[in-house]
């Protein structure tokens, strides 16, 4: 066997993933992938050992729920053949690895810097020279946009080439969010110093990667979250995906101008948001996620009050959505516009909803399921036109089912169960993963530990990671003026990405 | 039309009419008050994923401070977090709660400078800059200026460019890769102008302080108009800091 079949949330020791030559590794992971739609590349990451190089690549197979681990052991000097110029889901992985490491990939279409980490092998290259691909024409011209952006938002850079008003290309350049998460993950030593960590990776998907990070740490530390933990987090979990998308769909409202669109989501999102400050004292649910306990567990009080915000807020988001997918000024900003098809979103590695919006069935709450996600017989939410307004049509289906899902839950409410000692030291020598769907979709984390149970790396990965390249592709041919609602309507994370 | 008026009908009233007396439901995390009980100061320290907490005597940087609640659950009789949204100060000695103090937080009128109250009390346009938040601050100020809140009606704004600006509000801990990004907007808005700090890693890093992945020197080299603590900071804590600092 090429590589060691281990599930969701669960931790193998590092000695038990095979290893194999370079070449070894590489065909094994493309043959996995070329031709099997229903695997993907997770992840695929470097660590130094003992001054050589250690690749493990992640591919999930969303067919038979598991995911296929393998490892390689390269000098620190090594130039490889790049998996990337076989199969483009590699391509920011490989450049992650050539940025931090500085190994080689021969054949990678564009090796360039992903987003200039405090670590990065070769200093010298800093954010200001990025290597963006130039023109060389009368005709066209170059739009820049960013760092700092027109609205509150966060910080990247968007580099245009344009026909008169079309889009030909646009790149997009990260790295102005970096704060050197990953490496913090090892310098904080505190259990709790950690898990704020992970609740500020991306400071909109707090259950999401808190819920990942928790995940990780139970299975690292031979413990298992109870039923009620798992109970709490899922609420949460589909509470976030219900608050976010409804915030969306008001930036999408208001980047074509429809004023009533962008007032009416807006303001049914703070109910949402505020049922998150009285259960656990925060909006945006910091504090709620905790490994080994739960600090607020859910109650009878806290379930009647849920209802009553549910049911206030279902019928005007109903109402409000109806009017929307009805006005032709709308449906003609959104219709064929920022399109992205099958093909394109499973060849650069899509995710989420990005992924669902033609056709693409990535959900892990399906493929690779946790916690309790297994009783609510998840069905994907799928559209199947790639356009902003698949993406308008996802997020107000999930919602409805995120509700739904929750109803169901609050129909039986679990006891809370006693905290749970949290061992001292994790699992020696060993390997984890941790995948939670949020709401943009897929969020990874993965940990190796050393000889002593110490974290000697710990990765990241947001949807985003694959997803920026989705808006960059949608945007092609589509007039300049279209590009907020693309953008929002992808709504990708800058500091996910950049860690 | 008639589909129009029907879903404005049935929005209701959204706005909260008095910002300065408003009640947050349920249990935020605002002003802390520590009791003069004994107990293992250094114990109490050493839960605090920030160093937020000081041992002799006993409090509370708010300025470090993530709210993650962990010290008040750990020791309820010591430390109890308010509902108490009014967290902004113009000074960071301003933002040490002491045990047994219960003042409130409040704004030093004699570090207002004089021409920001006469120039911007009717009319404050701000731009922001997220220098590596994590999109949770930048979240809730969007949220300062939506249906509910609306401060708006004080004249208080987000614009696009700082050519438009009477000065930034900062979130994140300021990333290495911002540091220039950020000088430059400063630069680009006219004077008089005001500087805001906006959440807890905009004035002291938060939990990312000493991470080799950041360059604070622009904090640490301007005079800052308003600290506004919170994880992420609340909308009325916000608007109540830039009212006082305005004098509205
Ligand atoms: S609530 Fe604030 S002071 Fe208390 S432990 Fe958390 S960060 Fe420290």
């Amino acid at each position: 066997m090429s590589f060691i079949t281990i599930n969701n949330q669960q931790s193998v020791p590092l000695s038990s993933i095979p290893e194999m030559t370079y070449d070894l590794f590489f065909d094994s992971n493309i043959t996995l992938i070329e031709n099997h739609e229903e695997r993907h590349c997770v992840l695929y990451f470097a660590f130094r050992e003992t001054g050589n190089i250690r690749l493990i690549c992640c591919i999930a197979d969303d067919l038979q729920h598991n995911i296929l681990v393998s490892s390689s052991l390269v000098s620190s000097d090594a130039v490889l053949n790049s998996m990337a110029a076989r199969n483009l889901s590699f391509e920011k992985f490989e450049r992650e690895i050539h940025e931090n490491f500085d190994i080689g990939f021969v054949g990678h279409p564009w090796l360039k810097p992903v987003r200039y980490a405090e670590n990065r092998a070769d200093k010298t290259k800093t954010i200001p020279d990025y290597p963006f691909f130039g023109i060389e024409s009368e005709e066209l011209h170059e739009v820049g946009v960013g760092p700092v952006h027109a609205g509150i938002i966060e910080s990247g850079h968007f580099r245009f080439v344009c026909n008169g008003e079309q889009i030909l290309h646009l790149e997009i350049q990260l790295g102005y969010q970096h704060r050197g998460v990953e490496q913090l993950f090892l310098e904080k030593k505190k259990l709790i110093q950690r898990t704020t960590l992970a609740e500020s990776i991306a400071g909109d998907s707090v259950i999401g990667h808190t819920t990942a990070f928790a995940s990780l740490w139970e299975s690292l530390s031979g413990m298992s979250a109870d039923y009620e933990m798992q109970y709490s987090r899922t609420i949460a979990q589909e509470l976030e995906r219900i608050a976010i998308h409804t915030g969306d769909l008001s930036a999408i409202c208001t980047d074509v101008a429809y004023q009533l669109g962008s007032s009416v989501f807006g303001r049914l999102r703070t109910p949402v948001i505020n049922f998150f400050q009285e259960w656990c004292g925060n909006r945006l649910a910091k504090g709620l996620i905790r490994t080994g306990y739960n600090p607020y567990p859910f109650n009878k009080a806290l379930a009647d009050r849920l209802i009553a915000v549910l049911d206030a807020f279902e019928p005007d988001f109903v109402e409000m959505n109806s009017e929307l997918s009805r006005l032709p000024s709308s449906l003609s900003r959104f219709e064929r516009t920022g399109t992205m098809k099958y093909d394109q979103l499973l060849s650069i590695g899509t995710v989420g909803m990005s992924a669902r919006m033609n056709a693409l069935n990535r959900d892990i709450r399906l493929s690779h399921p946790y916690g309790i996600y297994p009783d609510l017989n998840h069905v994907p939410v799928m559209k199947h036109h790639g356009d902003v307004y698949s993406r308008v049509q996802i997020r107000k289906e999930e919602v409805i089912q995120s509700v739904s899902y929750i109803r169901q839950l609050l129909k039986k409410i679990p006891d809370a169960g006693a905290a749970q000692e949290i061992p001292a030291n994790l699992k020696p020598d060993s390997f984890a993963i941790s995948l939670t769907e949020g709401w943009r979709g897929e969020i990874c984390h993965a940990a190796v530990t050393g000889k002593n149970g110490e974290l000697v790396i710990y990765k990241v990965k947001d949807p985003s990671f694959h997803n920026w390249l989705a808006l960059a592709l949608a945007v092609r041919n589509n007039e300049i003026s279209d590009f907020p609602v693309c953008n929002k309507s992808f709504d990708l994370s800058y500091c996910g990405h950049d860690l | 039309m008639l589909r129009t008026i029907k879903i404005l009908y049935h929005q209701g009233k959204q706005f909260i009419p008095d910002l300065r007396k408003a009640n947050v439901p349920g249990i935020f995390r605002g002003r802390p008050e520590i009791s003069l009980d004994k107990v293992d100061s250094q114990a109490l320290a050493d839960i605090c994923p920030t160093n937020a907490i000081t041992t002799s005597p006993v409090g509370i940087d708010l300025g470090k401070c993530t709210f993650c609640g962990e010290c008040s659950r750990l020791f309820p009789g010591k430390i109890r977090f308010t509902t108490d949204y009014k967290l902004a100060a113009n000074s960071r000695e301003r933002l040490f709660i002491k045990e047994g103090l219960r003042t409130p937080v409040s704004l030093d009128p004699d570090l207002i400078r004089k021409d920001i109250q006469r120039m911007f009390r009717g009319s404050l346009k701000l731009r922001q800059v997220s220098a590596a938040g994590d999109n949770s601050c930048e979240l809730e100020l969007n949220a300062c200026g939506n249906v509910n809140f609306d401060m708006g009606r004080f004249g208080i704004e987000f614009v696009a460019s700082p050519r438009h600006a009477d000065g930034i509000v900062i979130t994140g801990p300021v990333s290495a890769n911002m540091a220039e990004p950020l000088q430059i907007t400063y630069d680009a808005t006219p004077s008089p102008k005001i500087i805001i700090l906006a959440g807890t890693d905009a004035i002291s890093g938060g939990i990312f302080e000493g991470s080799p992945a950041l360059n604070r020197k622009f904090i640490e080299e301007n005079h800052i108009d308003l600290y506004v603590p919170g994880n992420p900071v609340h909308p009325l804590t916000f608007i109540n800091g830039v009212m006082d600092l305005l004098g509205i």
